[in-house]
């Protein structure tokens, strides 16, 4: 089982004075549980997002971001050494952090013409799996695997290149599978990524990304933003069969209780001036939707 | 549309475009490149006098003509020796271009060839040290079925010998004259090797013609002149390309290319080439479009220190057509100046430029383009669409689109974009498993993928790749 803990996360602008958001965030999530994260505008809930995935417009000035890991998190195969189980985020390229299971699904997903969701997200599954066996192989075995790596392995003329762990075919399958799951038009699979999508085409290309790389922590940054009332039950039904069916973590950033109805969180947790102010379970985001957040505005602050 | 045009004809394009007429002196007291110098290149060729007269025509035409440098924003090519030519384009002499032995080339090309999979027996044709690569062999069978058909397929040095006719007719006369500037003067006083594609009427050659890996030890590398004539209502794609930097210590390349598309006939042109960085690709490439014809322009300019190449096609029969699809990287030292130009010169007429071009670190690319509709051109149509990718800052690109619009009744359509390779789109793709480099080759590829679909895959497959290497700094 992994867990994801952020504690005393400060966190400013990348620049000079560049403002400061992250004011101390201490949080806590298991795989298997749904978090969901709420706080008014401004407060640093995206910026707790980005900071987890690694953004470089985000300094981390104080505190820490690990990942705690357990034998079998990665498939009953995949053999993780003692000494390899906690890892320290904050020194990893978001590459390096989305091979050990952690998935950003972006409140404004990238456009990117000419790559087709197909060839994007193969390329990328086949890099995270790649990436995740270096970071797990003995430090001594690393040389010999680099040598190998130089060069093309046919010449160009001849053939294609290493197909990579997942290969084309079996890749298709798998998309198609979870492209049926999210109830997506199966010619998405040859579109450009995101580009010309809609808002809610984009939302659940997210989680259809995030139900391919199969991570152990998935960040959703306001993933029911934008969506139709269809659409937000198709991307809820994604994100509760990423829980429930390859045991993700969920820390879900939201505005509104209304995709809560239908991804029911275990904890929710209300962000204010760069800090957690307030943790309970689902009845504190119904408290919320009908009071609103100066409530714990008052508490904080007779508290302090 | 007519205030537009207006403008447009105001843009002074001529000066851009043709090189000054006047004397210079400048390369008139040049002791390298001498008459007896030419003499010599023919009478080893064993060429007819008619040939020799046209080099020695073409040398008076380069010497008389300045250098192309007062372009805005073009390479400088002060660093060109024309002097230091002479070894090279004269096999009596004993400096040759090339190196002797494989361990002679330096280290970033000898890397290239490795990355690039390229077997030694290849490594050292291409790079001048060994025999001549065995290509011949590979089309031997294919020339036989061609032969049937009137299909000729040939070295230019056979050409002139077994062509006579035909070449009086076409060579450096209609399309590329020796005075269209002074690189093709010079290419026409020096010209060696290449290739001669002729296809008779009705006829159609259904696998694409391919010069590829073709070098020899005497510079035919270099001064490369390939013939096109495609008779009525034929249709053939000729195929050029090298994926492995050519290297020679010579830094100058200045080919010719000189295409003949008659009545309803169908010729695509594609290119990739990629230069050792060293060298000043200085090109002339041009095509004649009959009625209905249609000219395709494909390139791909990877490599040398600074490329100036604009491909033009002369739609001079009533609804010939045209394409363009350029593609143009400049990395660190590069200036690469690439572009299409199109004369519209009967009714109906059409013309589609792409051009994608990609800088990094401090590489400059730029897009110079005409258009030109003659007046009476009518019912003419144009679109212009170039986009540019920047790495970084440091990097540039210019866009030139001149269009001189004379007919009121065309339809002009134009497009531009330039930008920086964005940092949100390289996280996104980090925050998928992809690190830096492969997250920025991805963007590059999708930004070219308009442009690689055009191509035969092979070729796709081999751009794609080269762009990879120059992206990650290993290419020689």
């Amino acid at each position: 089982m992994a867990r994801l803990e952020l504690s005393n996360l400060h966190a400013k602008v990348a620049e000079d004075d560049g403002e400061k958001i992250l004011d101390g965030v201490d949080l806590e999530v298991f795989s298997g549980e749904i978090h969901a994260l709420m706080g008014p505008n401004g407060s640093g809930k995206s910026t707790t997002a980005k900071v987890i995935a690694g953004h470089p417009a985000y300094e981390v000035t104080d505190g820490e971001v690990l990942l705690h890991l357990e034998e079998g998190d990665f498939g009953e195969d995949f053999e993780i050494a003692e000494d390899k189980r906690t890892w320290n985020l904050l020194e990893l390229e978001p590459n390096e952090r989305a091979a050990l299971g952690i998935f950003l699904g972006f409140q404004y997903p990238a456009e990117i013409e000419g790559v087709t969701m197909t060839n994007f997200l193969r390329t990328a599954l086949n890099a995270k799996l790649e990436e995740r066996e270096e970071l797990f192989e003995d430090d001594d075995a690393e040389d010999e695997a680099e040598e190998e790596d130089v060069g093309y392995e046919t010449s160009p003329m001849e053939g294609n290149v290493d197909e990579g762990e997942v290969g084309v075919a079996e890749f298709q399958q798998l998309l198609q599978e979870k492209m049926e799951q999210l109830d997506m038009d199966s010619k998405f699979a040859q579109r450009y990524l995101n580009a010309g999508f809609s808002g809610g085409e984009k939302k659940q290309n997210e989680v259809l990304q995030a139900a391919i790389l199969e991570p152990s922590i998935a960040v959703l940054d306001e993933i029911d933003s934008g969506l139709d009332i269809d659409r937000l039950q198709d991307v809820s039904k994604g994100i509760n069969a990423l829980r429930d069916e390859q045991g993700t973590g969920v820390l879900q950033i939201t505005h509104y209780q209304r995709i809560l109805d239908y991804v029911e969180p275990d904890h929710v947790h209300v962000m204010l001036d760069g800090k957690i102010a307030e943790s309970g379970g689902p009845e504190l985001a119904e408290k919320l939707e009908d009071e609103g957040y100066d409530w714990v505005r008052e508490q904080v602050y007779e508290t302090a | 549309m007519s205030s537009d045009q207006d403008h447009l004809k105001q843009t002074d394009t001529e000066k851009r475009f043709e090189f000054k007429k006047e004397e210079s002196s400048a390369f008139k007291a040049e002791k390298g490149l001498t008459e007896e110098t030419i003499r010599v290149i023919s009478e080893d060729k064993d060429e007819p006098q008619w040939m020799l007269d046209r080099r020695l025509r073409a040398l008076k035409q380069f010497h008389e003509m300045p250098m192309p440098d007062d372009w805005p924003g073009a390479p400088d090519l002060s660093e060109v020796d024309v002097d230091e030519i002479v070894p090279y384009i004269r096999p009596d002499v004993e400096t040759r271009g090339g190196v002797d032995d494989w361990n002679d080339l330096p280290d970033e090309i000898k890397d290239t060839f490795d990355k690039l999979g390229i077997p030694e027996a290849e490594k050292n044709a291409l790079s001048g040290v060994g025999a001549q690569y065995e290509s011949e062999v590979v089309y031997q069978n294919m020339q036989e079925r061609w032969e049937e058909k009137g299909v000729i397929f040939c070295d230019m040095d056979k050409a002139v010998r077994e062509h006579p006719e035909i070449l009086k007719e076409y060579f450096m006369t209609k399309a590329v004259p020796p005075s269209d500037n002074k690189f093709a003067a010079l290419h026409g006083a020096i010209w060696s090797g290449g290739s001669f594609v002729y296809v008779p009427e009705d006829t159609t050659v259904d696998m694409p013609v391919q010069a590829y890996f073709r070098m020899n030890s005497d510079g035919m590398g270099q001064f490369e002149h390939t013939l096109i004539i495609a008779e009525e209502n034929s249709e053939v794609h000729y195929i050029e390309g090298c994926s492995a930097p050519k290297y020679s210590e010579f830094n100058l390349h200045s080919g010719g290319v000189e295409v003949f598309v008659k009545e309803n006939a169908h010729v695509q042109y594609s290119t990739v080439q990629n230069w050792s960085k060293n060298t000043y690709n200085l090109n002339t490439k041009r095509a004649i479009a009959e009625e209905n014809a249609t000219m395709e322009w494909v390139s791909g300019s990877m490599g040398s220190k600074a490329t100036m190449l604009y491909p033009s096609t002369i739609l001079k029969g009533r609804g010939a057509t045209d394409n363009h699809i350029t593609i143009a990287f400049a990395g660190e030292g590069q200036n690469i100046d690439t572009g299409a130009k199109v004369y519209h010169n009967a009714p109906d007429t059409k013309s589609t430029i792409e051009s994608k071009s990609i800088s990094k670190d401090g590489g400059r690319t730029n897009y110079r383009g005409l258009v030109h509709i003659s007046d009476g051109a009518e019912n003419s149509s144009t679109s212009v669409e170039c986009d540019a990718l920047m790495f970084d800052n440091e990097s540039t690109s210019d866009t030139m689109p001149y269009m001189e619009i004379q007919e009121s009744k065309v339809d002009v359509a134009h497009e531009a974009t330039v930008g920086k390779i964005g940092d949100e789109d390289v996280f996104y793709l980090q925050s998928r498993g992809l690190d830096d480099d492969d997250a920025k080759q991805m963007i590059v590829a999708g930004f070219i993928e308009p442009i690689t679909e055009e191509l035969p895959i092979e070729y796709a497959v081999e751009l794609n790749r080269l762009i990879e290497l120059e992206m990650e700094g290993s290419l020689g």
